[in-house]
């Protein structure tokens, strides 16, 4: 008997079917936003009181609502949005957190580094509704204020990411052996620290995203995000619960669609960290 | 013994100091609103005069570092000053809606750890069978729902469709049945979700702890697998669970605020879209102070229950 | 397909405390280890010795059916005085023994106890979960007389710490009060100095062979470091590829060694000179991974000796207690 042997640590790792799913569902919400912009079935914003609350048909496949506007035009245009919002959302977080992490491991001042983990604890008692609503008050609720709010508001989970996994590069030999050779201080930092870190970075970027998606769509229900007329899958929800009895239908399509955005954004980060990191897959 | 005090004390101090910086923070953002509130409260047709009588009497003419100080003093008299719209007190009405909103928050978190310590652990002791992969899967689904969505969805069910509950409102406590039959709804949109959450760090939390050598050290002490589990299992367990029950607290906290909007339930939330709404600045800043405050004290008692929990963190 | 390769029946003067016949684990469609069989006598000390990877620790696993998921084992585990076999027990009959009739030390003192409890609620543990003492305060009285007797010094207060507090010497001596604290008729050792300090290593084994002599317990002693075998067993098997490829005392097979992996072994480890650290560092090449030996003699393709014949499993030479599983070993000694 010659027995055959698998060594699972050697063999190429498949993409997981975490990945696989996730992937096609933020494909699938891309592609909804990469087509609002050549073509929807009507302009989303138009008003037509003749069509109010027409059931989904040829002409309008998933109806209309309230105003007469065409759901299917509303729902592409609204991957656009929660796109838009969650991408510069995350792109604040990640550009504001992660330098501030990597600073805070790097800093020979201690004065400084505890500075910058306190302001961090201190920023997550300010989650991104409040903030959000706290800029609404002053400034006038909009887009903006909304992706501001939810950026600073995960900037802390980037910040402490990035000082943890540089504080485990720091440790390592060949940083020792950079330093010893008498490299800079931000030369480490760009050659060798953010090239480590960057893999567990994109991951938590892809987990903060979805977390965005949830806040932008709370947000623009509770009229603190997105403004009118531009289409947003909170707003749909919040304009259409006064028919949740008559026309269920107008909530489930909006509602489907959140789900689908933040599951693909949860499952693609999840993907990601066991394609990147295989000792965690195998504790999962 | 002393060290654990010395590490309390620490921790307080910080949440003294985190305090006393949110609230410079709450006032200074506060006071960019633009328009003066004795303008705004008298309208466009009032005489310079009665608008620099109502500014003394709202004390706004003075400079902002005493108005803060003024403001600051009272919050920890529980006096958040008096409005300029209602020009009533705001401590009592805070008051009034927190114990909504606690009750809210309250019966979310034990929906959710109802939720999530069996569930969790369950799907970790199966973990690569079916049982664990439905866990799993229902948890990631129940993740992917924003509550107030979840809200609604238990409202066209539950209310509408089956006529068990209402479908909003709110009574205090002191009609037991009338006021668990409104809370039920609103505390399961929340629970359900941050339950499906916690799952998942339950039970990564307990797949962690299954691999730990003290464990096959109970086993080998002849300990069933069930002593195992709940004698040295749990409690390490829970050290990493603990961590994010603090975030997950305060997430609830904000999050009543969009189900009190669903569910029209007057508690903090509603007080403060509402207040923002009339451009109430004394209540939205009384309010904001008060949830972050209460987000604080959250991160402080996490850090104590961690020394609690954990002996290596006390120190020798 | 492995035909008679060693005797099955092994016969002692006194009944055996265990008695191991024909054992093998499988992970699927792996076989981790195969064919073992060996018996140790009351109050006997016997070292298990090979490479790491020789299947020894997975071994000693099966015989206190503490394998992974996954992983199971066939054969016949005896302990005296149980009525069943231990191969195929539920967890529930093993829950019975481990701890009261049998127990083990670990190689890793650092991790081996709980962080959160206190060493004494540990060691009082196992005499309450077997009800050898009847209420909590007789447990705990126990439980420093154990810690007293692995002379750790100030039983009373290391008995009130938590692990984070004492050394990895310390730690492993709470591990052994644990094992010994009902006396059991076996015990189990997997490498227990190797993690430890050299300085502390003597003294460690000085502890376990007096805490044995103590209560009449039989010993496995699992390593991988020849000296420690010399230093504490009477009776040595040697390990290698899942299977026993050489057993005697201590003596013949150390002065004798019949099988060339022994001998590369003892080559290798020079017990003149170095007395703490053997190293297996001149038989050519290296253990392969688990599962993927070579049929036949799974030493055969990094023997010197190999001959066509080594395709077959070798049959055993020899009684039970001193023999050898080699085609070649007669003429070459």
């Amino acid at each position: 008997m010659e027995p055959t042997r698998q060594d699972q640590r050697t063999r190429r790792r498949p993409l997981g079917p975490t990945f696989v799913v996730g992937a096609a569902l933020v494909g699938l919400v891309v592609l909804f936003a990469l087509i609002s912009f050549v073509w929807t079935p009507y302009d989303p914003t138009r008003v037509d009181p003749t069509v109010r609350l027409v059931g989904p048909g040829a002409e309008h496949w998933l109806g209309t609502d309230k105003f007469g506007r065409d759901v299917f035009s509303q729902l592409l245009v609204g991957a656009r949005t929660t796109l838009f919002v969650g991408f510069i959302a995350v792109g604040v977080a990640a550009v504001i957190g992660t330098p501030l992490g990597i600073l805070a491991a790097m800093t020979r001042w201690r004065v400084l580094s505890e500075l910058v983990m306190r302001g961090n604890d201190l920023l997550l008692a300010f989650p991104a509704l409040l903030l959000a609503i706290m800029f609404g008050a002053v400034f006038g609720a909009s887009t903006l204020t909304a992706m501001i709010a939810i950026g600073i508001a995960t900037v802390p989970s980037f910040a402490r990411l990035a000082r943890s996994g540089t504080l485990q590069v720091m440790a390592t030999e060949y940083i020792t052996a950079a330093r010893v050779a008498g490299r800079s201080t931000l030369a480490i930092a760009w050659r060798h620290v953010l090239p480590n870190i960057g893999a567990v970075v994109i991951v938590q970027a892809s987990v903060s995203f979805a977390i965005a998606v949830l806040a932008e769509a709370a947000l623009s229900y509770l009229g603190f995000g997105t403004v009118p007329p531009t289409p947003s899958w909170g707003r749909m929800l919040q304009e259409s619960q006064q028919f949740i009895f008559d026309k269920p239908l107008l909530l489930l399509w909006p509602a489907l669609a959140i789900a689908v955005a933040v599951l693909g954004f949860n499952l693609l980060g999840d993907g990601l960290r066991d394609l990147l990191d295989p000792r965690l897959e195998e504790r999962r | 013994m002393s060290n654990s005090i010395r590490q309390l004390a620490r921790r307080a101090l910080i949440l003294i100091a985190s305090a006393a910086a949110a609230s410079v923070l709450v006032f200074g953002f506060m006071s960019v609103l633009p328009g003066d509130p004795a303008e705004i409260a008298l309208g466009v047709n009032a005489t310079p005069d009665a608008v620099a009588s109502l500014r003394a009497e709202f004390g706004t003419d003075r400079p902002l570092y005493v108005q803060y100080f003024d403001w600051a003093d009272g919050l920890l008299r529980w006096d958040f000053g008096k409005s300029y719209v209602s020009e009533t007190a705001v401590g009592p009405q805070i008051a009034d809606r927190l114990a909504v909103t606690a009750w809210l928050v309250g019966a979310a978190i034990l929906v959710a750890l109802l939720i999530a310590i069996p569930l969790g652990t369950l799907s970790a002791l199966r973990h690569r069978r079916f049982t664990g992969l439905v866990v799993s899967g229902l948890s990631q689904l129940g993740i992917a729902v924003p509550a107030f969505v979840m809200g609604i969805a238990l409202i066209f069910v539950f209310a509408i469709k089956l006529g068990l509950v209402p479908s909003g409102g709110w009574t205090p406590p002191t009609e037991p049945g009338k006021f668990l039959s409104q809370l039920v709804l609103p505390a399961l949109s929340l629970g359900l979700i941050q339950g499906a959450m916690l799952t998942r760090y339950v039970r990564s939390a307990i797949l962690e702890v299954l691999r730990e050598d003290y464990m096959r050290t109970a086993r080998a002490k002849g300990a069933s697998s069930m002593r195992t589990l709940f004698r040295h299992g749990l409690r390490n367990a829970s050290i990493p669970v603990v961590t994010v029950l603090g975030l997950h607290m305060t997430t609830l906290l904000i999050g009543s605020v969009v189900i009190e909007r669903v569910f029209v339930i007057p508690g903090l939330g509603s007080l403060l879209l509402d207040a923002v709404a009339n451009r109430d600045l004394l209540v939205v800043q009384g309010v904001v102070m008060l949830l972050v405050i209460a987000a604080l004290t959250i991160n402080f008692v996490v850090d104590v229950l961690y020394v609690v929990l954990d002996p290596r963190l006390r120190g020798s | 397909m492995s035909t008679e390769t060693q005797p099955t029946s092994v016969e002692h003067t006194v009944k055996p405390v265990l008695a191991v016949e024909k054992l093998s684990v499988h992970a699927g469609d792996l076989t981790l280890v195969e064919d073992v069989s060996f018996a140790i006598g009351a109050g006997e000390r016997v070292g298990l010795i090979g490479e790491s990877g020789s299947g020894k620790s997975l071994t000693a696993t099966s015989l206190m059916g503490l394998l992974p998921d996954g992983v199971h084992s066939e054969g016949s585990i005896r302990l005296d005085g149980v009525e069943h076999d231990l191969v195929g027990a539920t967890q529930k009959q093993f829950s019975g023994l481990r701890g009261r009739r049998m127990a083990m030390v670990f190689q890793e003192p650092m991790t081996a106890l709980n962080p959160t409890m206190r060493v004494g609620d540990q060691v009082a543990e196992v005499m309450l979960i077997h009800k050898t003492e009847r209420s909590r305060a007789d447990a705990r009285t126990a439980a420093i007389r154990s810690l007293e007797r692995v002379r750790l010094p100030d039983p009373e207060k290391i008995a009130r710490a938590y692990p984070h507090q004492l050394s990895g010497g310390q730690r492993q001596r709470v591990v052994l009060a644990i094992a010994l604290a009902n006396g059991p008729e076996l015990l189990l050792c997997d490498e227990p100095t190797t993690a430890l300090d050299v300085t502390v290593q003597a003294h460690m084994l000085d502890l376990i062979s007096t805490g044995i002599r103590e209560r009449g317990s039989a010993l496995l002693f699992i390593t991988h470091d020849l000296a420690v075998v010399a230093t504490i067993c009477e009776r040595v098997l040697v390990m290698y590829g899942g299977r026993i490829v050489e057993s005697g005392t201590v003596r013949e097979v150390f002065t004798n060694p019949r099988h060339p992996y022994t001998q590369g072994l003892i080559a290798a480890s020079d017990l003149e000179t170095d007395h703490a650290g053997g190293r297996l560092v001149t038989i050519p090449g290296s253990v392969p991974p688990a599962g993927s030996f070579p049929s036949g003699c799974v030493f055969r393709t990094r023997c010197d000796l190999a001959t066509d014949q080594c395709a077959e499993s070798p049959l055993w030479t020899g009684e039970p207690e001193r023999g050898f599983a080699c085609w070649n070993s007669g003429e070459h000694t």
